[in-house]
């Protein structure tokens, strides 16, 4: 039995198709979502070899357990979130803890009333779309992503870089809608005091005053 | 609306997911504030310069090694296909 796959045969029909044996449409979904998942994996890990095994856990955990994927969520939030906590189990193994659970990070410094404030504030010098692409952008871009706590980064990269839904994010990291919204806003934060302290033109820093204006 | 108050919206503001009565506010208090304008702008150049960065690529070894480990397992899984 041959089915004509192309590539604007929806992700819920592939997965039809797979579920049924059709390898070829394993392996179209496999194409559509492994450098996602890759990349995903580089962000979080920045060790090729740790990727490289992110990924192919990732897609033999999807073959292993296509049957009870029921399509609840998307199949592309489906696959991120195998791939996110094969992602943080890496990073528990190198810190030598066993356990991977996310919601161990629900501390009271997740609440909205400890957000940073913004310390070092400047206009850019360039534009991001000069900066993109200058290798040494992409270099620092990575170490400061590294400096994030994993829970914070895995969020972001998730949300703002793979551009799932906040709804999509806390699904795909069981975790509540409220707590997803809280780590994005800490790693946007630090992700631009960063940046802005390599890339903010210091002629141009302004410096908040004290008092708070209405 | 104050610089604190501004900064807990955030997220909603430049994810355009704002309330219109809150966008409201948000947006008087930006029209008289420098320092949270620019940092709404910072917000917005890092999300665009992660979200624009250059891909990772997967190495091409791999990924045929890959695939091969796929089809082999997805033989033991469905032997008659």
């Amino acid at each position: 039995m041959t089915n004509q796959l192309t590539p604007e045969t929806p992700d819920a029909e592939l997965v039809r198709l797979a579920k049924a044996g059709e390898l070829d449409a394993f392996e179209a979904l496999t194409n559509r979502y492994e450098h996602r998942v890759y990349g995903l994996a580089m962000r979080m890990l920045r060790q090729e070899q740790d990727a490289e095994d992110v990924t192919q856990q990732t897609f033999l955990s999807v073959l292993e357990n296509l049957e009870g994927f029921r399509g609840e969520a998307s199949f592309s939030t489906w696959v991120l979130r195998i791939a996110s906590h094969a992602a943080l189990k890496i990073i528990r193994k190198r810190k030598g803890l066993n356990t991977v659970s996310l919601e161990e990070a629900t501390e009271p410094s997740d609440d909205l009333n400890s957000i940073p404030h913004p310390e070092f504030i400047a206009d850019w010098r360039q534009s991001p779309e000069h900066l993109v692409e200058r290798n040494e952008v992409r270099r620092f871009l990575d170490e400061a992503l590294t400096r994030l706590d994993e829970k914070h980064r895995l969020v972001f990269l998730l949300r703002d870089v793979e551009g799932l839904s906040v709804r999509e994010t806390a699904e795909a990291l069981e975790l509540s809608e409220g707590n997803v919204k809280v780590r994005l806003l800490r790693a946007r934060l630090q992700l631009r005091e960063e940046l802005t302290r390599v890339l903010g033109d210091p002629a141009r820093q302004l410096v908040r005053s004290h008092h708070h204006h209405e | 609306m104050k610089c604190e108050e501004l900064l807990a919206m955030l997220n909603e503001y430049v994810d355009g997911t704002v309330d219109p009565a809150v966008c409201v506010e948000f947006e008087k208090h930006l029209a008289g504030c420098n320092p949270c304008q620019v940092v709404v702008d910072n917000i917005r150049q890092t999300i665009t310069l992660y979200k624009d960065g250059q891909p990772y690529a997967m190495p091409v070894q791999f990924r045929e090694k890959m695939h091969d480990t796929l089809r082999k397992k997805w033989k033991e899984k469905f032997p008659a296909k």
